[in-house]
């Protein structure tokens, strides 16, 4: 009863905590987009604007009205899901990133789940095998893949399985032969779900080709970051008492690791997934730019290369609404596992 | 076991002051990890290369943007060990001069974000009440967003320059270094000494200054070595994007943009910097790794990026 109780006004502070944060974040935003740039007007006219041009561009913008009008008019657009209009695909922000969107989440989650998939395997077995040759060279690769530039080594497995094997391609997300020949039906947005579905094998074959590299390359981070917790963490609970209780009541090795250390490791695999998976986003804008993977990423890195205000703007308040609402989960989640926390 | 004993009876040991046992402390432990070692070892031939860039690059004036019409795209060779870029310079020299860009601006971010994080980050611990409240819901607003994402967004408002994305990754930076302040100083100011200082009639300014902020230092310091290598590779991630560095300034990030255009074709342009910012950041991780046992064995801290 009384746990059920903290654990309600736990959520209930947190909830309190992640609204003031929201608000602070739109204000940080609208800071970035109407105080700092020099002058929004000018921007929004053009180079070779007249001067009366600037004027009418300021009144219909409402930059000559005081800064806290000018917000509340900031707030209300973005309750309306309005983002502005993109400067370079004059198109409405918030419909380009829907359109993008779909592209991204399927390499993003592909890409997380290699990652883990590789990752966790790989602290379990350096934990147990702790200052063994292999556990070395493990500590050595996840320090090493944590500390390559996205961008760099997506060029080089490019070069490797492109250029040099000939078994991949650099690019893009589907041959434009397999597009005319076997098309996809849109029905969800993921290709490779799409495929599944429509039963269209060729262009799943294709499909998957292409998401390879950009997925091994997004994973290297997810993995080297799933390798150490869960290492660090079976270290520390292989030690505790609990366990040494177990090993004396003669309970075999194998359940004691895998069922009851490994289950200690829950909490801190939650908090790599919502990690990996923002920083997926991000890392995205340089990955997708690499592979030319036409998602939302590349739409990011093209709006900065082309300074294109309103949609970076709207990528940066998108992703960090993300960011904010996976923390809040995660932190949920793992308060609901472990109560410990909730008291903090 | 036993040396430590030695160490605590042997005067000499006891009457050192409490900050040289301490730094004592943390070079003991990097010199238990040899992994920690060779980091330690690789930063220090990295700040001797940088500083003697121009007397061991072959081509010192490439690296300022002179151009070489006739030798293009030269591959790796004895005369070019990296090859030259599409403009005939040579990039071995191009990558030596930019470990001084890089090292620069590692330091400069995180000099800056430590200047903006430690004072808010003290005041709003040894304070509390509104003020404490106000600074760090504000410090939790730039937590909320992943630190390349809001240094993208920043340098993006305020103009595409090497300062520029200086400033905007310290600004995505310091919340860290507030949040560990404030930490520090909430563990600080239930201390006895901070106590009888109050109870002497110490000035709350000079208990401030004297008595808090000294010990919060070290985490924050070793906190910020570890951060290196992270400001390092956000820094080249802005520049990849064409934000941070411009031509004709031989930075890493820039380098490995200019070599994507003619990849397929000329393989060295970016691949040679991409490995040096491989090879520098991995030594500035090998070295916060044995820092962190420093900081604290049991922390869940990891690369920031």
């Amino acid at each position: 009863m009384i746990a059920i109780s903290t654990f309600r006004y736990y959520i209930l502070r947190r909830l309190i905590l992640s609204f003031i944060v929201l608000f602070g974040i739109t204000i940080i935003t609208f800071t970035l987009t109407r105080v700092i740039p020099t002058d929004p007007a000018a921007l929004w006219v053009g180079p070779h604007a007249r001067k009366e041009q600037v004027e009418l561009a300021r009144e219909t913008l409402g930059l000559n009205k005081p800064l806290y009008i000018q917000y509340f008019i900031y707030m209300n657009d973005l309750l309306h899901g309005n983002l502005g209009i993109s400067i370079r695909t004059h198109r409405p922000v918030i419909e380009d990133m829907l359109t993008f969107l779909p592209a991204s989440l399927e390499l993003i989650i592909s890409g997380m789940m290699l990652g883990i998939i590789f990752g966790i395997p790989l602290g379990v077995f350096s934990a147990l095998k702790k200052d063994s040759h292999i556990d070395h060279f493990n500590r050595i690769a996840s320090i090493g893949f944590a500390s390559m530039p996205s961008f760099w080594l997506g060029m080089i497995l490019q070069l490797i399985f492109f250029k040099h094997l000939g078994i991949l391609p650099a690019g893009g997300r589907i041959s434009p032969n397999v597009a005319i020949f076997s098309p996809i039906n849109r029905i969800t947005g993921f290709y490779t779900i799409d495929c599944l579905l429509s039963g269209n094998w060729t262009a799943l074959f294709d499909v998957l080709s292409h998401m390879l590299l950009p997925a091994l390359t997004l994973a290297a981070y997810p993995m080297a970051l799933a390798t150490r917790m869960i290492r660090a963490t079976m270290i520390e609970t292989l030690e505790e008492d609990y366990i040494r209780t177990a090993r004396a009541f003669g309970i075999p090795d194998r359940i004691i690791n895998y069922f009851y250390a490994l289950k200690n490791a829950i909490p801190p695999f939650i908090t790599i997934l919502a990690l990996s998976f923002a920083y997926s986003l991000t890392e995205t804008f340089l990955i997708e730019y690499v592979f030319d993977w036409p998602g939302l990423g590349r739409y990011a890195s093209l709006a900065i290369i082309s300074v294109d205000y309103p949609a970076i703007m709207g990528i940066t308040l998108f992703i960090a609404f993300i960011y904010l609402f996976l923390n809040l989960i995660v932190d949920v989640i793992i308060a609901y596992l472990d109560p410990r926390i909730r008291l903090r | 076991m036993k040396k430590s004993l030695i160490k605590i009876i042997n005067p000499k040991e006891f009457f050192k002051g409490p900050r040289v046992r301490e730094f004592e402390y943390t070079f003991y432990v990097i010199r238990k990890n040899s992994l920690s070692m060779l980091g330690l070892f690789g930063l220090t031939l990295l700040f001797i290369i940088a500083l003697i860039a121009p007397y061991i690059a072959p081509y010192p004036e490439d690296a300022l943007g002179v151009t070489h019409p006739e030798k293009v795209f030269l591959p790796p060779s004895l005369e070019h060990p990296f090859g030259t870029d599409d403009l005939g310079r040579d990039i071995f020299s191009r990558v030596l001069y930019g470990t001084r860009i890089e090292l620069t601006i590692g330091l400069i971010v995180i000099f800056l974000s430590l200047i903006i994080g430690l004072p808010l980050g003290v005041i709003s611990g040894y304070f509390g009440g509104f003020i404490g409240e106000f600074i760090m819901r504000i410090t939790d607003m730039f937590l909320s967003f992943p630190p390349l994402l809001l240094a993208l967004a920043i340098s993006v408002s305020l103009g595409p320059s090497l300062t520029n994305a200086m400033i905007a990754i310290a600004i995505a930076w310091w919340p860290w270094y507030s949040r560990l302040a404030y930490e520090q100083t909430i563990s600080i100011r239930e201390k006895q000494f901070i106590e009888a200082a109050k109870a002497a009639g110490i000035s709350e300014f000079r208990i401030l200054f004297y008595h808090i902020l000294p010990n919060c230092l070290t985490p924050l310091i070793v906190q910020a070595s570890m951060d290196l290598g992270s400001v390092i590779l956000t820094a080249a991630s802005l520049s990849f994007l064409g934000l941070g560095a411009q031509p004709p300034q031989p930075e890493w990030g820039l380098m490995c943009n200019i070599g994507r255009i003619y990849f397929l074709t000329s393989w060295w342009i970016a691949t040679f910097p991409g490995l040096a910012i491989v090879v520098t950041v991995l030594i500035l991780n090998l070295l916060g790794d044995g820092l962190r046992d420093v900081l604290d064995p049991r922390s869940r801290r990891f690369w920031r990026r």
